[in-house]
């Protein structure tokens, strides 16, 4: 049976209080700016600060742990070697202002990464500066902005999403002060072309779509709807979380995207970090390259150098040149995983997926809405167990817990009622999805008061998320 | 194969669920566009791939190959290797966003921790959890003054970093937020405060402003500039350098409403530019309106001490086209290395770590200024920055150090043309006496030449 550590644990300023005092202020400091007195923040020495994060990262689920099956995450093993590496001095020591000559060896590295993901996407050109995903989207609405603009179609000020698409989609189409146009999906889960058709307009900038959709269903009538685009004059944006599908398989390149961006945190196996830090390059075809953030990484006469001589382009969208551990960390995992690596991983991501969704579904607690074959991920529901039991997503999620595995996501995307995303990864070997399916199976059959009442084998009991938002206690001056 | 688990077991596995071929997973692919192979090279072992990265890394020179004198929003400092220790373990690092409260309180108190510290050293009431880095935070707080306010101009000092002046002015596009410009004074290099005044009106938003500057030099006429921003009705946002805050105020004790910087400084490394942490801080009343993600202290069901995302009603997974912001992965494992080397630094630390930063820069710009050839452009009292204006060809002269194995200041007049041949000098903790020595006497040699 699963146990986590569990530590009563006091917060840093209860093991070591801070001491308030007066300080000696520096005479040459502006007295207007002088500091009088100590920051208020604690000291510990450095066993009692180790521990303390020893004994809370023990009291933490990651990848390592066990299956973290999250839907459109792609939760898998984060190699170690990659992590030994970007913290050689070289690379981590190296400042981004220093003489072109004398960091030719990260310059390299980002150029031929740019390289790689055109490659695996089909698309001309790629920048790695953008954070985040949700970052790479952002900056593919100011490019779709730009692009526009350039052409004088500035009355284009609509964006067209599925209902399937992520949060972040909608988010950063608002963002970029374009007005959302959301559209039903068909019964099967994908994009309803009548309601596309009747969506499209001379105020149509973009198209944003996800293949596979957050269902894990692939859009087989994806180069149908690249025309239906097209023809209206709009751009065609690919939200790359879930290509961990289809690597080596098709390119979005291929079914006519304009715009593309990547998770390396997810499908390039650099880790999470608990939140981030994460990086969302992204990609376009030749008609938008002008538009793209400066500076770019050019190669003359064997040298490496930045370009920014792009007078059209829109200038910048992060500090500096982007998340360069995390690209260094993609390049070394894509020169180790190579061609056949890269299509075996979606081969065996693709295989895990459909392998735990039968299995699952086979044993009638569980049903699946829309189309039967699905891709990297799937999405189950608990209606039934709901009706049956009052055993809602949210509960069997809790009560994973207590088996010592990792829930899906849960309650998304949001046309599934009761929903439970999952998306294991080609990392997790048979022996590990065949206890995820026992133990989903198993709980559909326990008592629902056990259900309910989970977690129990994890540091805390289930948590009062709602007096956390009614109440907030941010800080422990809060308290 | 590598990091795949099932390769051995794929024809088992097909066959259990009805299917002879990986193939049938894929024909929902038209034909059209299914494609072969990559055309990318076979994938390297783990020992190969180790020597063709070494290999690469040869081609670049670390801080601790060539003595460098760089700044500009980014400067080496110590990091104390427990800090690596934490941040490499792996329940850390291989989890993602705490969705799951349960399975995360690790995570989830360490993050309380860190906006709880974040809110002392900045003088606010409270922090999130952090964002992309300060550039992208400028953004941030450009667009929710806007959100807070309904105004639509924003201030800002003229010399920041290009950087955050592109970057802010595509944050704030799609809300049609108009960007002025401050500009410094010449002399000081501090903000002109007459043109503030020109700048700022009741159609301003907010007021950015930089502590120290960008040039490095302390804008110490708070009192000032926050009368005109609040007689105008305006927020006040300042930026910091954490470093600086154990020998100066915190910008919450002069008025500011929200409080922005880059905390890379705090334990993580300058890795190129990347990775960064976004610091985020504000007043308790714009709780609301804050962009990023917020960690809550609460109870479990036994009544005991647990913690969990709060306010999640604000972000994009729940609020989609209406959040405060479209941010989702931040920069969580560099918040942690924030929190672990701050909490061990503790106040009396960062205090004596300020004072070396400052008291290096008050050395080194002395005996630069020494020099003949070489003088200060700007009587501002300044931290661990500060910009030399050269008599001869700035560039020629970082060529030349280069050829002595030193790195030197960046030449800034692309970026400000009015200051010609100018170069922005930065100093940390990290140079000894005897690299400042080795920095003057080489300039000595080049200003000869």
């Amino acid at each position: 049976m699963y146990r986590s550590a569990v530590y009563d644990k006091s917060l840093l300023n209860e093991i070591a209080p801070p001491k308030k005092g007066k300080i000696k202020s520096i005479d040459s400091i502006p007295t207007s700016l002088q500091r009088k007195e100590n920051i208020n923040i604690p000291g510990l020495d450095e066993t009692q600060l180790v521990r303390h994060f020893h004994h809370l990262s023990q009291m933490n689920y990651g990848v390592d742990t066990g299956i973290y099956p999250l839907g459109s995450c792609t939760m898998k093993y984060n190699p170690k070697i990659c992590e030994e590496i970007a913290s050689w001095d070289n690379f981590a020591c190296t400042h981004p202002y220093q003489d072109i000559s004398t960091v030719q060896g990260n310059l390299e590295i980002m150029f031929e990464l740019e390289r790689m993901l055109c490659e695996i996407t089909g698309m001309d050109y790629f920048t790695l500066q953008p954070a985040a995903g949700a970052q790479g989207e952002f900056l593919g609405m100011l490019l779709t902005r730009a692009y526009h603009k350039f052409k004088n179609n500035n009355e284009r000020n609509e964006v067209i999403l599925p209902d399937t698409a992520h949060g972040t989609n909608p988010a950063s189409v608002t963002m970029a002060g374009y007005k959302l146009i959301e559209i039903p999906s068909t019964k099967d889960g994908t994009v309803d072309l009548d309601m596309l058709e009747k969506a499209l307009s001379d105020k149509t900038a973009c198209f944003m779509l996800t293949n596979p959709n957050t269902l894990g269903v692939f859009e087989s009538e994806i180069i149908e709807i690249s025309k239906m685009v097209h023809n209206a004059g709009a751009l065609l944006y690919y939200d790359g979380a879930n290509i961990n599908a289809i690597m080596g398989k098709a390119k979005p390149g291929d079914m006519g995207f304009d715009i593309v961006h990547l998770n390396l945190h997810k499908t390039f196996a650099t880790p999470h970090g608990g939140g981030g830090p994460g990086s969302g390059p992204v990609g376009v075809n030749i008609k938008l390259e002008k538009f793209l953030p400066v500076p770019r990484i050019a190669k003359k006469e064997g040298k490496y150098l930045f370009d920014y001589d792009a007078p059209e382009s829109i200038g910048k969208i992060k500090g500096f040149y982007g998340n360069f551990s995390v690209l260094l960390k993609a390049y070394i995992y894509i020169l180790m995983m190579g061609r056949d690596g890269l299509k075996e991983a979606s081969e065996i991501a693709v295989l895990n997926s459909n392998y735990l969704k039968k299995k699952i579904l086979k044993s009638g607690k569980y049903e699946m809405p829309y189309k039967e074959l699905r891709k990297h991920e799937f999405v189950i529901s608990c209606e039934k167990l709901k009706q049956e039991k009052e055993i809602r997503a949210m509960d069997v999620a809790k009560r994973l817990l207590d088996h010592g595995l990792h829930p899906p996501t849960i309650y998304f995307p949001l046309i599934v009622k009761e929903a439970l995303m999952i998306e294991p990864t080609e990392t997790e070997s048979k022996e590990d999805l065949d206890k995820f399916i026992d133990a989903l199976i198993k709980i559909a059959d326990e008592d629902p008061k056990i259900v309910k009442n989970a977690p129990n084998n994890t540091p805390v009991k289930r948590v009062d998320e709602v007096s956390a938002s009614k109440n907030p206690i941010l800080t422990w001056n809060m308290i | 194969m590598k990091f795949i688990s099932n390769s051995s077991v794929k024809d088992v596995m097909l066959k259990e669920i009805g299917l002879n071929n990986i193939k049938d997973l894929f024909f929902d692919i038209p034909q059209k566009i299914r494609i072969k192979d990559l055309n990318l090279p076979d994938g390297l072992s783990q020992q190969e791939t180790e020597k063709k990265l070494r290999y690469i890394a040869c081609k670049n020179k670390s801080f601790h190959d060539i003595t460098s004198f760089l700044g500009g929003g980014i400067k080496p400092h110590y990091i104390p290797p427990f800090v690596k220790s934490i941040i490499s373990r792996s329940e850390f690092y291989t989890s993602y966003t705490p969705y799951q409260s349960e399975a995360s309180q690790g995570f989830l108190q360490a993050m309380f921790e860190y906006q709880s510290i974040i809110a002392e050293l900045t003088g606010m009431d409270i922090a999130n959890c952090s964002l992309y880095d300060g550039v992208t935070a400028l953004g941030e707080a450009a667009l929710m003054c806007t959100r807070i306010n309904r105004k639509k101009t924003f201030v800002i000092p003229e010399n920041i970093s290009s950087d955050k002046k592109s970057v802010l002015k595509n944050y704030t596009r799609g809300a049609e937020i108009e960007i002025k410009e401050a500009p410094y004074d010449i002399k000081t290099g501090k903000i002109d405060l007459d043109q503030l005044k020109k700048n700022v009106d009741e159609n301003t938003a907010g007021v950015y402003i930089e502590n120290p500057n960008f040039f490095g030099i302390f804008e110490d006429d708070i009192d000032k500039i926050s009368k005109i921003v609040k007689g105008a009705g305006s927020l006040f946002v300042v930026g910091i350098d954490p470093v600086s805050l154990g020998i100066i105020k915190s910008p919450g004790e002069y008025s500011a409403d929200i409080v922005i910087g880059e905390g890379r400084a705090l334990g993580n490394p300058m890795s190129y530019g990347g990775c960064s942490l976004g610091i985020f801080a504000c007043k308790k009343e714009f709780l609301r309106q804050t962009p990023g993600r917020i960690i809550g202290l609460t109870k479990d069901s036994d009544g005991k001490r647990a913690f969990c995302m709060a306010l999640q009603t604000r972000e994009q997974h729940i609020r989609r086209g209406k959040a405060t912001s479209n941010i989702c992965t931040n920069e969580g494992l560099c918040a942690l290395a924030a929190v672990s080397y701050l909490s061990w630094l503790g106040g009396g630390g960062l205090e004596k770590l300020s004072k070396i930063n400052f008291e290096n820069g008050q050395k080194l710009a002395k005996k630069i200024e020494s020099i003949k050839g070489f003088e200060k452009m700007f009587s501002g009292v300044h931290f661990n920055e500060f910009v030399i204006k050269c008599k001869n060809d700035a560039k020629m002269i970082n060529k030349k150090l280069l050829q002595r194995g030193i790195q030197g200041g960046s030449v800034i007049d692309s970026w400000y043309p009015k200051l010609k041949n100018c170069i922005l000098f930065g100093v940390t903790e990290m140079h000894s006496d005897a690299d400042i020595e080795k920095l003057v006497s080489a300039l000595k040699e080049v200003s000869n030449v």
